[in-house]
């Protein structure tokens, strides 16, 4: 089948010189599991653009590290 | 990813099986645990933030408080709200233990609002009496519950499986014996053998498509994909007026509680766009729904929540609750749209549809017991049909189940699984992902939820809900296509099931009620009259058990054990007699 790889503005962002290297309070948290740590930078990121904007990932994170913004759609 | 086989499983045993560990489930666990049981909860979330509570909730919708009002009132008010189509032995449990769970939860922690005399501040929303409670912390109410179950005593009691999703329930003999999921993370098959099963699984709130288009900027938690009407539906238990749809007056876009049921108290309302009321009840019901509907569709439309009239003092207060609890989010929404409340009535719409008895009254058939149909197999919360039963109803009913099902388990058989239903659950669980170019989830759900929207939403028609039908039929062939490459696609496609399967249900049962009631939520307009003669009566759907096909069975509505000022049974049957103290399932302690 054909593909697309399709970019999307995600409502989750993670300030990444905040995020706490080995932390995974906002991934353990989320409802629908859309966060992640990254393989790479090791900071938690937002691997599927699936969130209810309810906000328990911000709230949980000790550093304020997590922004829960309108999903752009809705905004 | 790899496909693991069959056979290559993680087995788990229990007491009780929880399936969702939201506000039923926990109170469930809690009470089966209290009452000896192994428990095993398994959660596709984590159960410190899933289900309907994710985040709190800013207050309770229906306690019955001594001195503030009685059981009696709270169901008769919840007959008239329902249209008489009620076993009023359920509402009566809500009605009559209520009040315990809030002094339970107060125990546990949760904070409820009193006044100045140190008595509940209960508010009237209901067309007759007062039952909502506000809860100052409402956010804590989750981490209160999840603190209950790491407390020593229950800890042991009680294990937690989180990110395992199941998606069948397994029965042996047409009794549940157990549940077949997977690890939305790792991908692990996991079986499990239970003496008693509890289904609290939630709403089915990803039926339509919201306006906005995104598929999970839903009213309820998107989580709750209708996972446990599904479970129960193949389990072979009887489901209950499927056709009476969950539809809500949210903030348009935004799609959260706008919500007149805090503002009201403070003195907010909702009006039109010519500024005048339209409503004298800002009760949610079916009628409530068809006003509001009517109202945005004419020329007086939109509909607005407005507090601009309010002191800015009071405003504050208003934002202080509802930007904090439940949809935290509402002010960041707010304040991306530059809208404040002191220059600018709020714009409403009203919501997708959805299954959820914990508004309207659609859910798996239960009596005052939590029992299904199917031996061993309970029900609590969202999704069992208990009308109009919020939180607070869940609760009751998550204990109710807990204690039954404690005891039930207690005597009953283990027999070994039935592998053949593990092997069908296994091909339903990881088909996706050994096609894994086919269409990607989202693409297939955007395209079932908009059939739901074209075809299902009210006023509903005979040749609309058939091209429904047809839509979802199709549609069995593009999830058998369906492709995944991650156990969390996985999950997703898995849930996409369950909406094919609620579709499905809400088409037929809507179609088979060949009458008007509950206001928007089953408005038909070819059959615009409610038709008391025929349709005074519960319609329970389930899966016939030699053909597979759904069924459909009329269930006479039971005697009244609390009379209901003004309203007369068309069917003549006259009320029996109150329960006795006792009669029904014991209190908590």
């Amino acid at each position: 089948m054909a593909q697309a790889n399709f970019r999307a503005d995600v409502p989750v962002t993670v300030d990444e010189a905040k995020c706490i290297d080995g932390c995974t309070l906002c991934v353990d948290m989320c409802p629908l599991d859309s966060l992640a740590i990254h393989p790479e930078t090791k900071k938690a990121y937002m691997h599927v653009d699936e969130c209810w904007y309810c906000g328990p990932c911000a709230a949980r994170c000790p550093v304020d590290a997590v922004t829960v913004n309108i999903p752009y759609l809705l905004r | 990813m790899e496909i693991p086989h069959v056979a290559d499983r993680r087995h788990l045993e229990c007491d009780v099986l929880v399936v969702g560990g939201g506000t039923a489930g926990t109170m469930a666990a809690l009470t089966a645990a209290r009452h000896g049981a192994s428990v095993l909860i398994m959660e596709k979330a984590h159960v410190r933030h899933s289900g309907a509570l994710a985040m709190g909730m800013d207050g309770v919708n229906n306690a019955v408080v001594p001195g503030k009002a009685t059981p009696e009132d709270y169901v008769a008010d919840i007959t008239i709200a329902n249209d008489g189509i009620i076993n009023q032995r359920t509402i009566y449990q809500t009605a009559t233990r209520g009040f315990e769970m809030v002094q339970r939860l107060e125990s546990y922690g949760v904070k409820f609002e009193k006044d100045e005399h140190d008595e509940y501040a209960v508010r009237k929303v209901h067309r007759s009496g007062s039952y909502v409670l506000p809860m100052p912390e409402g956010k804590e109410v989750k981490k209160v519950l999840y603190r209950e179950l790491r407390s020593r005593g229950v800890r042991a009691k009680v294990q937690m499986t989180n990110r395992v999703m199941p998606v069948r329930v397994l029965t042996e003999n047409g009794r549940a014996v157990g549940a077949v999921g997977f690890d939305t993370r790792s991908g692990e098959f996991v079986t499990v053998a239970a003496g008693a099963v509890i289904l609290a699984a939630g709403a089915c709130g990803r039926l339509g498509l919201p306006a906005s288009g995104y598929l999970y900027g839903t009213y309820e938690n998107p989580t709750n994909a209708g996972d446990g009407y599904a479970m129960a539906y193949h389990a072979g238990a009887e489901l209950s007026g499927i056709e009476c749809f969950q539809i809500n007056p949210l903030i348009k876009d935004y799609n959260g509680p706008a919500c007149a049921y805090v503002a009201n108290p403070f003195g907010g309302y909702t009006v039109n766009g010519e500024g005048n009321r339209f409503v004298d009840c800002d009760y949610w019901s079916g009628q409530m729904m068809a006003e509001v509907k009517r109202e945005i569709d004419s020329s007086r439309g939109p509909i607005y929540l407005k507090l601009s009239h309010l002191p800015d003092a009071t405003i504050s207060e208003i934002e202080g609750i509802l930007h904090t609890t439940e949809r935290p989010t509402r002010g960041t929404f707010h304040a991306g749209r530059g809208t404040d409340y002191r220059e600018r009535d709020i714009e409403m719409h009203i919501s997708e549809i959805g299954l959820c008895s914990g508004h309207s009254s659609s859910g798996v058939w239960v009596d005052e017991h939590a029992r299904t149909t199917v031996a061993g197999l309970y029900a609590a919360g969202d999704m069992a049909c208990v009308p109009h039963n919020y939180m607070i109803g869940a609760f009751v009913y998550g204990d109710i189940a807990g204690e039954d099902a404690a005891a039930y388990a207690k005597g009953a058989a283990r027999p070994e699984l039935p592998e053949d239903q593990i092997a069908a659950a296994h091909e339903l669980i990881y088909k996706p992902a050994s096609n894994p170019d086919g269409p990607p989830q989202p693409q297939v759900e955007y395209k079932l939820r908009r059939f739901v929207n074209d075809y299902l939403q009210p006023p509903k028609t005979e040749r609309h809900l058939s091209l429904g039908l047809e839509a979802f039929e199709r549609m069995r062939t593009d999830i058998d296509q369906m492709g995944a490459r991650t156990p969390h696609e996985l999950m997703r496609c898995a849930e996409v099931t369950f909406i094919r399967d609620c579709a499905e249900m809400a088409a037929r049962a809507s179609m088979t009620r060949t009458e008007s009631r509950w206001g928007l939520y089953h408005s038909r307009d070819d059959w615009p009259l409610q038709d008391d003669e025929n349709w005074f009566c519960h319609l329970n759907l389930s899966k016939d058990s030699s053909s597979g096909e759904m069924r459909f069975d009329r269930r006479p509505v039971a005697p009244y054990i609390v009379p209901v000022p003004g309203f007369v049974r068309p069917d003549g049957v006259p009320d029996a007699a109150a329960p006795r103290a006792g009669e029904l399932a014991a209190a908590w302690r």
